[in-house]
Formats: C-alpha cells, sequence, structure tokens
C-alpha cells in the first residue's frame, strides 16, 4: 500500500471529510448545519463513486444507469419539500 | 488467459462488451438499493421538517461518537476493498488479503453497532416491543422508530456485503475466480460494498448530527 496511490490518497479526504462533519455539526445549527452535513456527505460519496466505484472510468449511458436513482430522488425530495413548506395550517 | 477459465460468454461479441454489461447491471441494481434507502432518508426530511425542535433534540441523544468511529471503520473497509479490487485486475495473491480485511472491518462496524444498541436498549431509547422505553416526545419515539430501521436495514445489507467479501476472498485465494481475467466478479462485489459505505455516509449526519 503506497502512499502516493490515489485509492489511499482519496480515503485520506475522506478521513478529513469525517472530522469536517462531525467539526461542522458542533458549529453549525438550524437548516445551514443540514445543508453542509449533507454537502460533505455528497462530496464523499463523489469520491467513492468516482474512484472507487469506477464511474470515472465509465462512458455515458453507465453513468447514467449509476446516477440516474440519485436524480429521482432529488424529484421525490424537491416535491415533498415543496409539499411540506406550502402546506397551509 | 489461465487453462479453464472460460472469460466471453453469449452473447457479447467482446470481453469489453461484456466487462460494460456487468457493470451497467450492477449499477441498475444499485440505484435501486438508492431508492430503497431514499424512501428512509424522506421520511427523515418530513419528520425534521415537520419536528424540528424535536427531531434535533433526539439526534442529540444519540452516541454521534460511536457512530464517528464506525463511519471510519466503513471508509477504511472501503479503502481495503479497492485496494482489493487493484489487486484483483493484476491478478496480485495481495487479493485475499484486501478483502479479508474489508470483512474483518464489516464484522467491527457491527460489534460497535451491537454495543450502540446495547447501549440505547439499557437507556430505554430503543424501541423493540414488549420492552419498556421512555421516550421524551413522540417525535423521539417516532425518531428512534426511524434510527432503528435505517441502521437494522444497512446492518443487514453490511452483513451481506461480508458474506460477499469473505467468499470471493476464499475463492480469490484458491483460484476459484479466476483472476485477473474474471477480476469483473471482485469489481461488481466491491460496488455492492462501497454502495452499502455511502448509505452510511448520509446516515450519520443525518440521524445523529442533527443540530
Amino acid at each position: 500500500m503506497r502512499l502516493g496511490n490515489p485509492i489511499v490518497l482519496i480515503w485520506m479526504v475522506l478521513m478529513i471529510f469525517l472530522a469536517a462533519t462531525v467539526g461542522a455539526s458542533f458549529l453549525l445549527t438550524g437548516a445551514l448545519g443540514a445543508v453542509v452535513g449533507l454537502g460533505i456527505a455528497i462530496g464523499k460519496s463523489a469520491f467513492i463513486y468516482w474512484r472507487y466505484m469506477h464511474l470515472g472510468e465509465e462512458r455515458g449511458l453507465p453513468r447514467v444507469a449509476a446516477l440516474g436513482a440519485f436524480a429521482w430522488l432529488a424529484i421525490l425530495l424537491m416535491f415533498v419539500t415543496v409539499e411540506m413548506l406550502t402546506r397551509s395550517q | 488467459m489461465s487453462e479453464g477459465i472460460t472469460v466471453l460468454k453469449e452473447p457479447y461479441s467482446g470481453e469489453e462488451q461484456q466487462r460494460q454489461a456487468a457493470m451497467m447491471g450492477m449499477y441498475i441494481f444499485l440505484s435501486s438499493e438508492v431508492m430503497l434507502f431514499g424512501g428512509i432518508f424522506t421520511v427523515a426530511a418530513i419528520m425534521h421538517m415537520t419536528h424540528a425542535a424535536d427531531f434535533v433534540k433526539a439526534s442529540k441523544a444519540m452516541h454521534y461518537w460511536i457512530g464517528g468511529i464506525n463511519t471510519a471503520v466503513l471508509l477504511t473497509s472501503s479503502l481495503f476493498v479497492a485496494l482489493g479490487v487493484e489487486a484483483a485486475k493484476l491478478g496480485s495473491r495481495s487479493t485475499r488479503g484486501w478483502l479479508g480485511a474489508a470483512a474483518g472491518l464489516g464484522v467491527v462496524f457491527l460489534g460497535f453497532k451491537a454495543y450502540e444498541y446495547s447501549v440505547e436498549f439499557s437507556e430505554g431509547l430503543l424501541p423493540v416491543p414488549g420492552v419498556h422505553s421512555h421516550f421524551e416526545t413522540p417525535t423521539q419515539h417516532l425518531f428512534m422508530n426511524l434510527y432503528l430501521i435505517a441502521t437494522g436495514l444497512h446492518a443487514f445489507h453490511l452483513t451481506v456485503g461480508i458474506v460477499l467479501m469473505t467468499t470471493l476472498a476464499l475463492r480469490a485465494g484458491t483460484k476459484g475466480i479466476g483472476l485477473p481475467q474474471r477480476a469483473i466478479v471482485v469489481v461488481a462485489g466491491g460496488l455492492y460494498w462501497h454502495i452499502v459505505d455511502i448509505v452510511w455516509v448520509f446516515l450519520y449526519p443525518v440521524m445523529y448530527l442533527a443540530r
């Protein structure tokens, strides 16, 4: 296991992101804290998908297949959020 | 190519086409897992928006440091799987060691999770039928229900992953897979492991670190 191996470097970045996630939870609260926490999680996932899950080595259609579910999930969350925030009391 | 190992199968015209089909199929399967856990995250989002203060209070009752240690354990296990896949592509004997180490870290994760459940049980926070629990608010009860379902489902997936990695490690050691020609088998197994890791990457801030 070489330290210069990109796989190992990505693991180091992921561990820094983990520390940032915990640190941010102490510093930020409310919606901003949630956005930052989820943003870091998306960043971690992007590194894992791109290198560990070989998305960087694939071409168009496999990438769509890999990421399509996240697009559907984003649509679901968007509609749910809009519905929740516009509910009349 | 090693003797006795048939790499190309019907209906594929070439090994690259066959590899792409395997990757595509695995990505689509993993997308179904994303949608499965996506439903749980949607429920968490609704709970957070509807009962923000109580949701944060319930999250603060979680043992975030155990979750943090477990996140580090899973991220490291993903490193080991990635190194195992790299070794498998080269036909290296170290494939067995890396995959075995990843499975071992999976067991460590489950050990910490079991300890965490036991602590929550003793605190009366684990919503187990037939056991007297004491939640401060109905939202905390709902939160702990969701937590148990989400982490239990994740633990089940991880258990499947541990069995998968152990099997791959054993078969890689006995040349049962046929490396490096059939490294795609290890690659596909690795994809499953990483998606289980990614699910936890999101569960951790959502359930443990809401503030």
